[in-house]
Formats: C-alpha cells, sequence, structure tokens
C-alpha cells in the first residue's frame, strides 16, 4: 500500500491515527453518554448539601480516594462485606467520580449509616483509638480549621454547569450553610449520605 | 440500550473487524522470498523490503478470531446477550446462590430456636462472634469491652434493656441517645452542681455543699429521665448513675461537659446491612457476653 505517503506527510498520519485509536471510545464511550442506565439517578438521589460537598472536597485534598474506593464491585465477597453492589445511576452527580482504584483502606461506597459520628471524630482524630491494627494516618487539623464557605457557592455554580440540579436557593445559601463549621463536620456529613440509597439485606 | 445505539456498536465493530482483516492482508502483496529492496543504502548496505513474517501474521488473524469467538459467545455487540447468557449481575447472583445453599442448612438449624437457648450453643456462638468482629469491634472492641462513648457489652448495665428483644431491636433499627445540652439553662453553677450531684449518686465524688445545691436540679430536671433515684430508664436510653459505670468517663470535667453540652450517642442501624438469621445469632452473641457474669 502507500506508505510513503503517510509516513512522509505528518498531517496526513495524524489524522489517520486519531480515526485508528478512536474506534475504542466511539463503540465503548459514546454510547453511555446516551444510555438511562448510566445518565439517570437512582430513585431519591440528590446533589450534595453544601456541608456535604465541602466535605467532599476535604475528602479529595487529604487524599482519602488514594487509599479507598467508592465501588462496590458485583462479586459476593464484596456485596457480603460492603452491601449492593454499586451502580452506574449512583454516580450521576459525581463530578467527579471518586471510584478510586486502590483499596489501601476499606471500601466506603457504602459507608454511610454504618458508624455513629462520634466514631467517625474518634476515628479521624485517632485511628488507633477504635481500631487498633489501622495504619489510617490521623487527621487532627479538621478539628481545629474551620470553613468560611467563601467559595461554596461558586463551586455549586460550576457544578450545575455540568448537570447537578443544583436550585437558586441552594446555591444562595451556601455560604451561610457551612460558614464557621469545623472542616471534620462537613467530612462526616459527606460520609454519612454515601451509599445510603441502594439497600440490600445480607 | 436503544435499537439504534445497538446498532451503531455492531456496525462500528464489524467495520474495525473487516478494516482490521483488508489492511493486514492488503499490506501482503509480495511473496516473501522477493528480493526487492526498500532502496535504503546505508554505507553500501540495503534493506530488504520482506512482507510480514508469516507467524507474526497469524498471530494477528489469531486475535481477529479471538475477537469475533469472543463477541460471538459473550455479551459485547450491542444489545446482543451473548450465546454463553453470561453477564456480570448473573454471575454474582450464581455466586450468591451457591453461597446460600451451602449455608442455608446452617443457619436453618438455629433460625427457631430461642435467643436465650441459642446463647448456650458453642457453634451459634462462634458464628455470631465472627459477625460481631466484622460489624460491631469497630465501636464495642473485639473483646465486645466497649471504649469511651461506646458501651462496654460483657456487664450487666445496658441502656436500652439487656434482654434478647431489646437487644434484637439495637441491632436491627439502631438507637439514638438524647441528654439534651443544659449548660445554657443552668448556667456554669448549675451544671457545676448537677455533676456533683451526679457523681455523688455513686459515690465517685463525696457529697458536699455543691452536690447538696444540685439535688433540686436533678429532682426537677434530670429525673424525668434518669428517674428520681437516678437509676436510668431504658425506655429512653437514659443510663443508670448509681452504678458506677460510666460510657464517657466519671471525671467531673467530662460529666460537666455532658450537663453543659448533652450527649447524642448513637447505636447505628444494621437491619438492612445484615439478615435477620445473621442478627439473631449475633443477638445471641451478645446476651451471652453478659449472661457470663
Amino acid at each position: 500500500m502507500r506508505h510513503e505517503k503517510i509516513e512522509k506527510n505528518i498531517g496526513l498520519m495524524i489524522v489517520l491515527i486519531v480515526v485508528a485509536i478512536s474506534f475504542g471510545g466511539l463503540v465503548e464511550i459514546v454510547p453511555l453518554f446516551f444510555q438511562q442506565q448510566t445518565t439517570e439517578p437512582v430513585a431519591g438521589l440528590k446533589p450534595l448539601t453544601a456541608l456535604q460537598l465541602e466535605g467532599r472536597d476535604i475528602f479529595i485534598r487529604e487524599g482519602c480516594n488514594v487509599c479507598h474506593t467508592q465501588m462496590v464491585r458485583p462479586l459476593r465477597a464484596e456485596t457480603e462485606r460492603y452491601g449492593h453492589y454499586s451502580v452506574a445511576g449512583e454516580f450521576v452527580y459525581d463530578h467527579p467520580f471518586l471510584w478510586g482504584s486502590k483499596r489501601t483502606g476499606p471500601d466506603l461506597a457504602r459507608v454511610g449509616g454504618r458508624y455513629s459520628d462520634d466514631w467517625h471524630r474518634a476515628h479521624l482524630m485517632n485511628p488507633r483509638d477504635v481500631v487498633p491494627e489501622s495504619n489510617m494516618p490521623a487527621f487532627g487539623w479538621l478539628f481545629d480549621d474551620t470553613l468560611d464557605g467563601t467559595d461554596t457557592a461558586t463551586k455549586m455554580r460550576a457544578l450545575r454547569m455540568v448537570g447537578v440540579p443544583y436550585t437558586d436557593a441552594d446555591i444562595e445559601g451556601a455560604q451561610a450553610a457551612v460558614a464557621g463549621k469545623p472542616e471534620v463536620e462537613a467530612v462526616i456529613a459527606y460520609l454519612q449520605q454515601l451509599g445510603t440509597l441502594l439497600k440490600r439485606e445480607r | 440500550m436503544t435499537g439504534n445505539w445497538s446498532i451503531y456498536i455492531i456496525t462500528l465493530t464489524a467495520i474495525m473487524i473487516v478494516g482490521s482483516f483488508l489492511l493486514l492482508f492488503g499490506n501482503r502483496t509480495r511473496p516473501a522470498d522477493s528480493e526487492a529492496k526498500t532502496g535504503h543504502v546505508y554505507d553500501g548496505i540495503e534493506e530488504y523490503d520482506n512482507p510480514l513474517p508469516a507467524w507474526w501474521l497469524y498471530l494477528f488473524v489469531i486475535t481477529l478470531l479471538f475477537a469475533i469467538a469472543y463477541l460471538v459467545a459473550y455479551p459485547g455487540l450491542g444489545n446482543f446477550p451473548g450465546l454463553l447468557g453470561w453477564s456480570q449481575t448473573g454471575q454474582w447472583q450464581a455466586e450468591v446462590d451457591v453461597a446460600k445453599a451451602r449455608y442455608e442448612p446452617v443457619f436453618a438449624k438455629y433460625r427457631d430456636m430461642p435467643v436465650e437457648q441459642l446463647a448456650k450453643e458453642p457453634e451459634a456462638l462462634r458464628m455470631g462472634q465472627r459477625i460481631f468482629a466484622n460489624n460491631c469491634s469497630q465501636c464495642h472492641g473485639s473483646d465486645a469491652g466497649g471504649a469511651r462513648g461506646f458501651p462496654n457489652l460483657r456487664d450487666s448495665d445496658w441502656l436500652w434493656g439487656g434482654s434478647a428483644d431489646a437487644i434484637h431491636t439495637t441491632i436491627t433499627n439502631g438507637r439514638q441517645g438524647g441528654m439534651p445540652p443544659w449548660g445554657q439553662m443552668l448556667g456554669e453553677d448549675g451544671v457545676n452542681n448537677a455533676a456533683h450531684y451526679a457523681l455523688s449518686l455513686s459515690g465517685a465524688l463525696p457529697a458536699g455543699t455543691e452536690s447538696a445545691a444540685g439535688e433540686a436540679t436533678f429532682k426537677t430536671i434530670c429525673s424525668s429521665c434518669h428517674g428520681a433515684d437516678g437509676k436510668g430508664n431504658t425506655l429512653l436510653g437514659a443510663p443508670n448513675l448509681t452504678d458506677g459505670i460510666w460510657l464517657y468517663g466519671s471525671e467531673l470535667e467530662t460529666v460537666k461537659h455532658g450537663i453543659r453540652n448533652g450527649r447524642m450517642g448513637q447505636m447505628p442501624a444494621f437491619g438492612a446491612t445484615l439478615d435477620s438469621d445473621r442478627i439473631h445469632l449475633l443477638t445471641a452473641y451478645v446476651l451471652s457476653l453478659s449472661a457470663a457474669r
């Protein structure tokens, strides 16, 4: 065939490479943008409240998602331990999603309601106090640092642009809802709602 | 998936596979033993322009055949489910069914046994202990000895009652403690006096002027939950203050903190996490811990 023409014409080569590698994405990714299964939220899914949203951002800031996944796979060993396997509709409002890829600590996709707020406080202050063999770092500064909420509304507006249905009232009240609260409260509010929509007896 | 997207996926996949075949064989225009050269000359060294060796070519062919076989057997081509009928959730369901069939006889053996009797069955208690270790030990400790703020389950003191029924309800529905904050209402002196009185009930602090001053407060406010004699009320989860067991600690400052700011201890509900067979076994295990005392 005409190797010479392609190999000596970098513009044409770029176009053909893009065509070649786009097939996988066109087949595997593009249809997902239009599937009910992946774009429709599960029943009862609500956008994170202002406080939960700040908690999520602290979760990301502290790198929690590096050691904790948020994805229960459909394997019996996992559903026995964590509960119902994760479904796409639970993550419709997640930008970015925090599925993670490595479990140094346990999965957190269904941690909401599993522990009391007091337990989370004790655990974040010093994980060894409640789980003696834990190798999780302590997060003591979350108890000292408080939120001021200056950019909470901006974050919510940005999320609304990518499809999270925040109302104007949500956004207006955002700063008041978080200002002055300790960071640990936001993190716990975030954790306590994770995965609470799908329940299944084990 | 709608039919159009299914067709879209099938079409693109077919184009990709057929295209790969065409590309692969379209490049094979010369016999392997041709003497054609590329025309490149480096210091007098020339380069043959031979096609891909046959073994290499057929590796490509094998990958293409594998892709076709895979798409026939497994889901991949749009809505076509594959001849094997495999699905991710189907595999999960199969695993679950196998486990159910295997463990069902074990659970069935204990299902109808009253908890009190179950608490004397060594095998059931070992199962209960495993369930406890996986679900409860994070707060109550692996020995069920509790920790500050998390009740000790090995003693005979129960916030919400220690009968089999009460334990079962606690595990299934959880409990929400509700000691209101009294700091605003009582003021710092009032809190101090009430704390002294509360501690004097179990003899943790000797009675004195402060506890005497706190007694009136106790009788009018605290007694509605903790009882006039301070022996608590398991219907409300109000602790017995006379037994010397202190969930959050018996230091004066700690007790004052509790009165000032309230306590909202919470036991999470496990009714949706554990099935009824496991809760049954767990109840028996927890009951056996304190029955041993």
